[in-house]
C-alpha cells in the first residue's frame, strides 16, 4: 500500500466568491476515488477510540473498511445499524470534536486523524441515490407517540419501528425535522437530504402527522390514553433577547425569525415564495456559536455588503465550530472581537440605524472556567447597523410544558429526564435531546433517542409481563 | 390538506371559509386563532377561529383580503384545499359571568370579537356590543351578533347604517349610562388604541387582541413579539389577548410596517405588475 498521506484529503469546496452569493451546498463531498484514498489511511485500530467517542457508538472501522474496498453498500449496512441519519451527521457533527478528536492516526506526530465525518457523507449521499425499499415491520408490539420531528424524535422512531412498535410522530411545524429543517441553512445541509433521510424512516413504517401541536390539537391526556408510551423530543426552540433599548425597531430579529424565515419559509427565494425576510446593507449578528455564524453567513448570501459578527470574549472562546468559522471569514464576514451591544439607534421611522457598542476586557475566569466579560468605561462607539440579530441561545419551548403541569422540570425549565434512561417523573412518558439538556448538538439529541427507545421497549415489555 | 367545503363572499373585501379540521373543531375556543397556508410556495398567516361545528369537524373562518395572500385565499372556492392548518393556537378569553361586559368590534375585527360575544353570553353576562366599520357594506356579521347581545350599538363612518360616527363615541354613551365590569376591544390598531383609552378614563379594564406579523404561531421565533407592561410579550403564546392599558401601541403599530415594502413588491407582481426593481 502507498505510504499514508500526512493531511485528510481535502473536499472540494464552491469558491468564497461564488458561494457567498448562493444557498447552494458549500462542500461538495469526495468522489469514490477520493473515500477509497481517505479510507486507506484508517488504522482499523482494535479498541477503535474513536467508537468510544462517538455518542452514538457507530462502527466506524468496520464501515471505513468497505470503503477502501469500493463497497458503498456493506459500508452503509454498518452505518444503518448505528444511525437513521448518516448524511445529516456527516454534515452537521462536531467531529473535531468526538471521533476525530481521538482517531489514533491524529494521535501520532504530523498526522491528521481521519476524516469520519466526510466518510460517513459519502457513504450516505451514495445511499440517498438509491431507491427507497419499503421496510414491513410488524407494527404489533403497541403504540408509541413521539412529540416533535427534530434528530432525537426521528431516531426513537426509527430504532421503535425497527422494534416492531407502531410509531406517530406528531410535529408542529408544516414540515418534519426540527432544527435540521428550520434552523440550519441550505449551504450546510440541503433540505433535499433532511427530506430524503426522513423519507427512510417513514419507509420503515413511521407515521408523522404534521400541523399538531400537542398540547393544543390534541393533548397529552389524549396522547397517554392512546398510546402505550410517549417520547418527549420537543427541543429548545423559544429565543432569547437581551432586552436592549430599541429591540422592538424593526430590523432587530432573533436568529430563531431569521433563519426560520430563511429555511423553512425560503425567503431567500422570495418573491417566489411568499414569506419576505429584510435584506440589508450592514447586518451584525450577536453571539458567538453556529447559530450566529449559520446567521451572518445567511445574510451575505442574502446581498448585504458588510455583515460583521459580535462577540463579547476573544477569538479563542469562539464557541463555533472552526471549519464554519473560517468559512465565515472566507466569506467575508468580519468580526469585533470583546465587544457588546448595549442600545438599538432608531432612524426617526422606527427602523434600526445604528448600534451602540462598549467594549469588554476579560477579567478572572469565572465557574464555568471562561474569563468574566468586564466593561471597559468610556468605551461606547457606534456600528452602522440596518439589520441585527440576536444569537445569544434558546431556552426551552414552553408550547407543551405549559398545558402538562404535572411533568416535573428543572431550574432552568427544561424537562428533569433520567439521562442514562429517558423516563421522567411520569411513568410511561420519556423525554430527551435539547429539551432534556439545554441547546446541545445533533448527534446528541439522536443518542437521546436511541436510549429513549431502547428503555420504551423494556418499559412496554415490562407492563406486558405484570398485567 | 384541510378541504373548504364552503365559502362565501360576505362584501367586496370580506370572505368566510368553513374548512374540514376535525381536531381543531373540537378544541378551539372563543380568543383563539390557527395558522394556514395555501399551498408550497405559501405564508404562514393567521387568521381567528370564528366558529366551530364539532360535529362536522368545521372550522369558520372570516378574512379581509389586505396583501398578497389573502388576495390568493379569497380565489379559492368550495372543494378547493388548503395545504395546512394548525391550531388552536394561542390563549383562550377567560370566560367569566363578569356581570355587564361591552364587547367592541371593528371592521374584520369583529369577526374575532363574535365567539367572545356568544360565550360570554353562554355563562349569563349581560353584553352590550359596539360594531363598527367604514360603511353598510363593511360592516359584517350585525345579525349574529345581535342573536347573543342585549344591546347592540352599530357605528358606521359615512352614516349608512346605524350612527354615523366611531366607536369610541357610543363607548362614551355606553359609560355614561351603564356600570362594565369588563371590555373587550378588537379591530384596527388604532381603534383598539383609542377604544382602551375611553375605558381607562371610564375605569373599566378593557382586553384586545393583537395581532403582529407572525411566523410558527408556538413561541419558536420571538417575531410577534410585543411591549406589554415594559416587558417582551410574544403574541402567539402569552396573548394574543392583553389587557390594553399595558400595550405600548407606537411599538405595536410599528412593528407592522416591518415588511411594508417586501409586501407591496409581492402584491404587485401578483396582480401581473412588474415589481419596482427591487425584487
Ligand atoms: C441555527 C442552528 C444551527 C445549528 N448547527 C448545528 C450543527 O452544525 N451541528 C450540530 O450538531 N448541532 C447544531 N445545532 C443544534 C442542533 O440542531 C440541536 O441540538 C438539535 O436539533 C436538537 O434536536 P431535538 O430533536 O432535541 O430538537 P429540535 O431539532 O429542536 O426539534 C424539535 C421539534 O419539536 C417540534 N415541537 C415543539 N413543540 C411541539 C409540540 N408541542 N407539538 C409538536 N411538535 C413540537 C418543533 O417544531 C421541532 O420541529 C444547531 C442549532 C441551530 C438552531
Ligand atoms: C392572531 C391573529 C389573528 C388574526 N385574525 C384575523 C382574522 O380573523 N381575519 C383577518 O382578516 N385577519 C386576521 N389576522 C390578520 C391576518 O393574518 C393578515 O391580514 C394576513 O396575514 C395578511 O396577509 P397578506 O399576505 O394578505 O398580506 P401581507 O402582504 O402579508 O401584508 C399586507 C400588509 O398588511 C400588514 N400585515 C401583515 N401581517 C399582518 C397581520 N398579522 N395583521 C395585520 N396586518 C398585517 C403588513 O404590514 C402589510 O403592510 C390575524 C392576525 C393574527 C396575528
Ligand atoms: S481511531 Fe482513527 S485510525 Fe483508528 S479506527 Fe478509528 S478512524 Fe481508524
Ligand atoms: S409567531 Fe413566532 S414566536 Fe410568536
Amino acid at each position: 500500500m502507498a505510504k499514508r498521506s500526512y493531511t485528510k484529503t481535502p473536499m472540494r469546496e464552491l469558491a468564497p466568491e461564488i458561494r457567498n452569493r448562493s444557498f447552494s451546498e458549500v462542500a461538495l463531498g469526495y468522489s469514490l476515488e477520493e473515500g477509497q484514498l481517505e479510507a486507506s489511511r484508517c488504522l482499523q485500530c482494535k479498541n477503535a477510540p474513536c467508537i468510544q467517542n462517538c455518542p452514538v457508538m457507530i462502527d466506524i472501522p468496520g464501515f471505513i473498511k468497505h470503503i477502501e474496498v469500493g463497497d458503498l453498500k456493506s459500508a452503509h449496512e454498518v452505518l444503518s445499524k448505528y444511525t437513521n441519519l448518516p448524511a445529516i451527521c456527516g454534515r452537521v457533527c462536531p467531529q473535531e470534536k468526538q471521533c476525530e478528536m481521538t482517531c489514533r492516526l491524529g494521535r501520532s506526530k504530523k498526522f491528521e486523524p481521519v476524516a469520519i465525518g466526510n466518510l460517513e457523507r459519502l457513504v450516505a449521499d451514495w445511499a440517498c441515490q438509491q431507491p427507497i425499499e419499503m421496510i414491513s415491520n410488524s407494527k404489533d408490539k403497541g403504540k408509541v407517540a413521539i412529540i416533535g420531528s427534530g434528530p432525537s424524535g426521528l431516531t426513537a422512531a426509527g430504532d421503535l419501528a425497527k422494534l416492531g412498535y407502531d410509531v406517530t410522530i406528531f410535529e408542529a411545524l408544516h414540515v418534519p425535522g426540527g432544527v435540521l429543517t428550520y434552523g440550519i441553512p441550505e449551504f450546510r445541509l440541503p433540505k433535499k437530504i433532511v427530506e430524503k433521510e426522513i423519507e427512510i424512516i417513514t419507509a420503515q413504517g413511521v407515521t408523522i402527522e404534521t400541523n399538531v401541536v400537542v398540547g393544543k390539537t390534541i393533548t397529552m391526556e389524549e396522547i397517554q390514553a392512546e398510546f402505550a408510551a410517549c417520547y418527549l423530543s420537543v427541543g429548545a426552540g423559544a429565543p432569547n433577547f437581551m432586552n436592549l433599548p430599541g429591540t422592538s425597531l424593526n430590523g432587530v430579529y432573533s436568529s430563531s425569525e431569521y433563519l426560520t424565515r430563511i429555511n423553512l419559509m425560503k425567503a431567500y427565494d422570495f418573491p417566489n415564495y411568499d414569506t419576505p425576510v429584510l435584506t440589508s446593507k450592514n447586518v451584525v449578528v450577536i453571539g458567538g456559536g453556529n447559530v450566529a455564524m449559520d446567521a451572518a453567513r445567511s445574510a451575505k448570501r442574502l446581498g448585504a455588503k458588510n455583515v460583521a459578527v459580535i462577540y463579547r470574549r476573544s477569538k479563542e472562546e469562539l464557541p463555533a465550530r472552526k471549519e464554519e468559522y473560517e468559512h465565515s471569514v472566507e466569506e467575508g464576514i468580519n468580526y469585533h472581537w470583546q465587544t457588546n451591544p448595549v442600545e438599538y439607534i432608531n432612524d426617526g421611522t422606527g427602523k434600526l440605524k445604528a448600534i451602540k457598542c462598549v467594549k469588554i476586557k476579560l477579567g478572572e475566569a469565572d465557574e464555568s472556567g471562561r474569563r468574566r466579560p468586564i466593561v471597559i468605561p468610556n468605551s461606547e462607539f457606534i456600528i452602522t447597523a440596518d439589520t441585527a440579530i440576536e444569537a445569544i441561545g434558546q431556552g426551552a419551548n414552553r408550547v407543551l410544558l405549559d398545558t402538562f403541569p404535572d411533568l416535573r422540570l428543572n431550574r432552568w425549565g427544561y424537562i428533569e429526564a433520567n439521562r442514562e434512561t429517558g423516563e421522567t417523573n411520569i411513568p410511561g412518558i420519556f423525554a430527551g435531546g435539547d429539551i432534556v439538556t439545554g441547546a446541545a448538538t445533533v448527534i446528541l439529541a439522536m443518542g437521546a433517542g436511541k436510549v429513549a427507545a431502547t428503555q420504551i421497549d423494556s418499559y412496554i415489555q415490562n407492563q406486558k409481563v405484570h398485567v | 390538506m384541510f378541504k373548504i367545503v364552503e365559502r362565501r363572499e360576505l362584501n367586496s373585501i370580506e370572505f368566510e371559509i368553513f374548512v374540514e379540521a376535525p381536531r381543531i373543531a373540537q378544541k378551539a375556543q372563543a380568543g383563539q386563532f390557527v395558522i394556514l397556508r395555501i399551498d408550497h410556495n405559501g405564508e404562514r398567516i393567521p387568521l381567528t377561529v370564528v366558529d366551530t361545528e364539532p360535529d362536522k369537524g368545521l372550522v369558520r373562518l372570516i378574512f379581509q383580503v389586505i396583501g398578497k395572500s389573502t388576495a390568493a385565499l379569497a380565489k379559492l372556492q368550495t372543494g378547493d384545499s388548503l395545504s395546512d392548518l394548525v391550531g388552536p393556537l394561542g390563549k383562550a378569553t377567560e370566560i367569566e359571568n363578569y356581570g355587564t361586559v361591552l364587547l367592541v368590534g371593528g371592521g374584520v375585527g369583529i369577526a374575532a370579537l363574535f365567539p367572545i360575544i356568544k360565550a360570554l353570553k353562554a355563562v349569563g353576562n349581560k353584553v352590550i356590543t359596539i360594531l363598527g366599520a367604514k360603511n353598510k357594506e363593511l360592516l359584517i356579521l350585525a345579525d349574529e351578533c345581535r342573536k347573543y347581545s342585549d344591546e347592540l350599538y352599530l357605528m358606521t363612518d359615512d352614516g349608512t347604517l346605524g350612527q354615523k360616527g366611531l366607536v369610541t363615541d357610543a363607548m362614551k354613551f355606553v359609560f355614561a349610562k351603564e356600570k362594565i365590569d369588563t371590555a373587550w376591544a378588537v379591530g384596527p390598531s388604532p381603534m383598539m388604541k383609542f377604544s382602551t383609552l375611553a375605558a381607562k378614563k371610564a375605569g373599566v379594564p378593557i382586553y384586545v387582541s393583537l395581532n403582529p406579523i407572525m411566523v410558527d404561531g408556538t413561541g419558536m421565533c420571538g417575531g410577534c413579539r410585543v411591549t406589554v407592561d415594559k416587558k417582551i410579550k410574544f403574541a402567539c403564546v402569552d396573548g394574543p389577548e392583553f389587557l390594553g392599558a399595558g400595550v405600548d401601541w407606537d411599538d405595536f403599530s410599528n412593528r407592522m410596517k416591518q415588511y411594508r415594502d417586501e409586501e407591496q413588491i409581492a402584491d404587485t407582481i401578483y396582480k401581473g405588475g412588474m415589481p419596482n426593481g427591487k425584487a
